[in-house]
């Protein structure tokens, strides 16, 4: 089983990735990188990151959500976080990094922040 | 509870990462530590080893991460030693200063240092670099 699965949906304009696994240096960090290059290929620049099923992440894997989000940022896009388990709220509290993403706990609330 | 030692010595590659910290899972869970210091002690061996393979010997398999857990009653002290040439933990930017925030690495030490009670580090007389990390009980 992969260590980081990533299921993509539409939401209007919005791509949603449900993420189930761990975001950690290796085989996780690079699968969200993989996807994220490929949204942008395809030119869908709002993305919402469903992190509900993440139940793991380490610095690598922080490094590859900011270079996710300034990535999507430079190309004109956005990136928003959803459904943050409380571990992974709380590494972003410490790195100060829940101050630089958007983050939202409702999806509806989530996708109508993109209009 | 009398004092328990296991050594690991595991190649410079990426999955050993994960196999340390299944390694000290494994050891943690015998100690009966409490899961939110499980969680720290299993973020700062993962940042520990992940430094040792990139960083300390830049994922060279002829070198080995050298891993030791000892649990006493008092704490849980981790050493993990790479064969790299060392560096000055002074010299490494602190990850939340505002002009660091968006930078894609550099929170490793910062994890480390937030979920464990000790951290320093010491050459070896025979070269290398040991991060010891201690979290009491």
């Amino acid at each position: 089983m992969a260590e980081l699965n990533i299921d993509e949906r539409q939401a209007g304009d919005v791509t949603v990735l449900d993420m189930n696994g761990k975001i950690t240096i290796g085989e996780g960090s690079v699968a969200l990188r993989t996807a994220i290059r490929r949204l942008l290929e395809e030119g869908k620049k709002r993305i919402l990151l469903n992190l509900a099923g993440v139940g793991y992440i380490d610095s690598s894997g922080i490094g590859e959500l900011v270079s996710s989000y300034t990535a999507i940022g430079k190309d004109g896009g956005q990136l928003k976080l959803l459904n943050l388990t409380q571990k992974l709220q709380d590494l972003l509290t410490i790195t100060k990094l829940l101050t630089v993403f958007d983050v939202y706990e409702s999806e509806a609330e989530a996708l109508n922040s993109f209009k | 509870m009398t004092v328990e030692t296991t050594e690991l010595s595991l190649p410079s590659r990426i999955d050993t990462v994960a196999t340390a910290a299944a390694a000290v899972a494994e050891f943690i869970s015998r100690s009966g530590i409490s899961d939110d210091a499980a969680f720290g002690i299993d973020m700062a061996v993962r940042e520990a080893v992940t430094n040792a393979v990139l960083h300390g010997n830049s994922q060279d398999e002829t070198k080995v991460v050298d891993i030791t857990l000892k649990s006493s009653p008092e704490a849980v002290e981790i050493s993990v030693h790479d064969q790299g040439p060392g560096f000055n933990p002074s010299e490494v930017p602190d990850p939340t200063a505002a002009e660091n925030i968006l930078k894609t690495s550099g929170r490793g030490i910062f994890f480390m240092r937030s979920f464990m009670d000790e951290v320093d580090w010491s050459i070896r007389p025979g070269g290398g670099t040991t991060v010891r990390m201690v979290k009491r009980r």
